[in-house]
């Protein structure tokens, strides 16, 4: 018998304006596994994401974390739930009113699961995880790279050990090594966390080094399941033509000649 | 033929903008009230902001209340003196920077000081995501944002007013004493002789509410900012332009009910 899923999504519908942009979403996620979500840009995957997070209210559908149905539950328990979330952002969103330290540590501070002097010990010990020297706590982001940028927001959403991490496109912007050093923290993240993840993506690589289990998006629905190793030849030819790159196929870009 | 109805389809169209947005503003504002007096309280964020709006602006409403109280004393003795009445500048003075131009002119300095930085912080954490890391952080933005700035604009401004009626007051002293040739001590007397606890009370009430509404409007406009950059620019002039006339509007509504009796 097969456990049920940690994040089970059904039927899930949201609509801005006359614009569908999710379409019915069914997706299962199981426990201490990595779901990859590629498809094309305005497909949906970040509201996607939103949605889970409780930060868009969908329209119709369900959405359960360990069989409870988040969308039901009274606002203090969905932020009991949500406390269980880590979300690493597109462009890391790292407050920048405050210093690297303080970033890192704020969930644990806003949860009060630490005291501030001990809060500076542990975002360094955090940031040793992210291979981040502690020298780096008492920066300011803006003074910050791209990728140490990535690391501090992946530092920031690993520190209260969430049971599930999202990462929205995490080497969008990187270069190619960079890349691949953020991917490899990632796995090793969820994999000493023992957490479940939904990583966002157009960077096939990426995908395939991330990801268990992968999912195309297109037009708001899900077109294709399967293993992320399977990405670059499904046999799908929606996904052969996203994976490839290539510009003729069923996926028509609507561009005005 | 569908031109008239374009037109009367775009005034719909506004009124019902118009509708949506103070209906948005009220449950901002009501929403940013609850979380001043619901806990838990974000101490260092309202000392940060009681800083910006109230220690920082001290120069530029200093500098206001200074050059009005002057340029009061000088105006209405020239007026004044046509009627004889030379002995009144040091109470039109008074009266005039205490129960209006102090807390107007104050307002409208740190509505173009405080309110634009205001809405152009919160913006840009908005159009960058942070508003959302926040709340992934078990941190409700409206709490740790916009409850600290309400309860310091609320605060800070009737102090900074406090200093502005005592610096206007010398700017006018100043004038009438060293310009005008009033003896020094009869200038002050006519000054306390004037002036009640009400005007400068009712001065002070005003500035509360004027504080309020300065990071109400910054805070609503950077929270609901859109797109970009020029996202974030639309959403500062905006905060500014509200401030400012609301500034004034209100003043007409508090001077109705204190003094019109």
């Amino acid at each position: 018998m097969t456990p049920p899923p940690k994040i089970k999504i059904r039927g899930l519908t949201k609509r801005f304006g006359d614009k569908l942009v999710l379409d019915g979403i069914d997706l299962d996620v199981m426990h201490a596994t990595s779901m990859v979500i590629i498809g094309g840009s305005g497909s949906g995957k970040s509201v996607l994401l939103k949605c889970i997070l409780g930060l868009i209210t969908p329209d119709a559908g369900t959405i359960e974390i360990d069989g409870q149905n988040v969308l039901a539950l009274s606002r203090t328990d969905r932020e009991t739930l949500r406390a269980q979330i880590g979300m690493l952002f597109q462009n890391g969103a790292l407050f920048d009113s405050i210093p690297v330290w303080e970033n890192v540590a704020f969930g644990l501070l806003a949860r009060r699961l630490v005291s501030r002097a001990e809060a500076r010990a542990k975002a360094v010990a955090i940031l040793a995880q992210v291979g981040l020297a502690a020298s780096v706590g008492d920066l300011w982001p803006a003074e910050l790279s791209g990728g140490m940028q990535k690391r501090v927001g992946l530092a920031r959403a690993i520190a209260a050990k969430p049971d599930v991490l999202f990462f929205d496109e995490p080497t969008t912007g990187l270069d190619p090594i960079m890349g691949a050093v953020i991917d490899g923290l990632i796995v090793d993240c969820v994999k000493n966390l023992g957490s479940t993840a939904i990583a966002i993506t157009h960077d096939m690589l990426s995908a395939r080094r991330i990801g268990d289990r992968a999912a195309m998006l297109y037009h708001g629905r899900i077109v294709w399941q399967g293993a992320a190793s399977d990405l670059m030849n499904s046999g799908n030819p929606m996904v052969d033509q996203f994976t490839h790159g290539l510009r003729d196929g069923p996926i028509q870009m609507e561009l005005r000649k | 033929m569908t031109a008239p109805l374009d037109i009367v389809a775009r005034i719909g169209r506004i009124a019902l903008d118009a509708c949506e947005t103070t209906g948005k503003l009220t449950v901002f504002a009501a929403t940013g009230i609850a979380h001043i007096v619901r806990p838990p309280f974000y101490g260092r964020m309202f000392l940060r902001a009681l800083l910006e709006i109230g220690y920082l602006s001290l120069p530029v409403v200093a500098l206001t209340a200074v050059f009005t109280g002057m340029v009061l004393a000088l105006q209405s003795s020239t007026g004044l003196s046509r009627f004889s009445a030379d002995s009144a500048v040091a109470s039109l003075v008074v009266l005039s920077v205490t129960r209006e131009l102090g807390p107007v002119l104050a307002g409208l300095m740190v509505a173009g000081r405080v309110g634009a930085a205001m809405a152009a912080e919160i913006g840009t954490m908005r159009v960058t995501d942070q508003i959302d890391a926040l709340t992934t952080l078990s941190t409700n933005p409206m709490k740790y944002l916009v409850a600290p700035r309400l309860l310091a604009g609320f605060i800070a401004l009737p102090l900074l007013v406090m200093v502005a009626d005592i610096l206007g007051v010398l700017g006018g002293f100043i004038i009438g004493t060293v310009k005008l040739g009033f003896n020094s001590g009869i200038y002050l007397n006519n000054t306390l002789d004037f002036v009640r606890t009400d005007d400068v009370v009712s001065g002070l009430a005003k500035a509360a509410v004027f504080g309020f509404l300065i990071a109400l409007m910054g805070c609503f406009h950077g929270y609901n900012s859109k797109g970009g950059a020029q996202g974030v620019g639309a959403a500062t002039t905006s905060a500014v332009v509200a401030a400012s006339v609301l500034i004034l509007a209100f003043d007409y509504v508090l001077t109705e009910l204190f003094f019109a009796r």
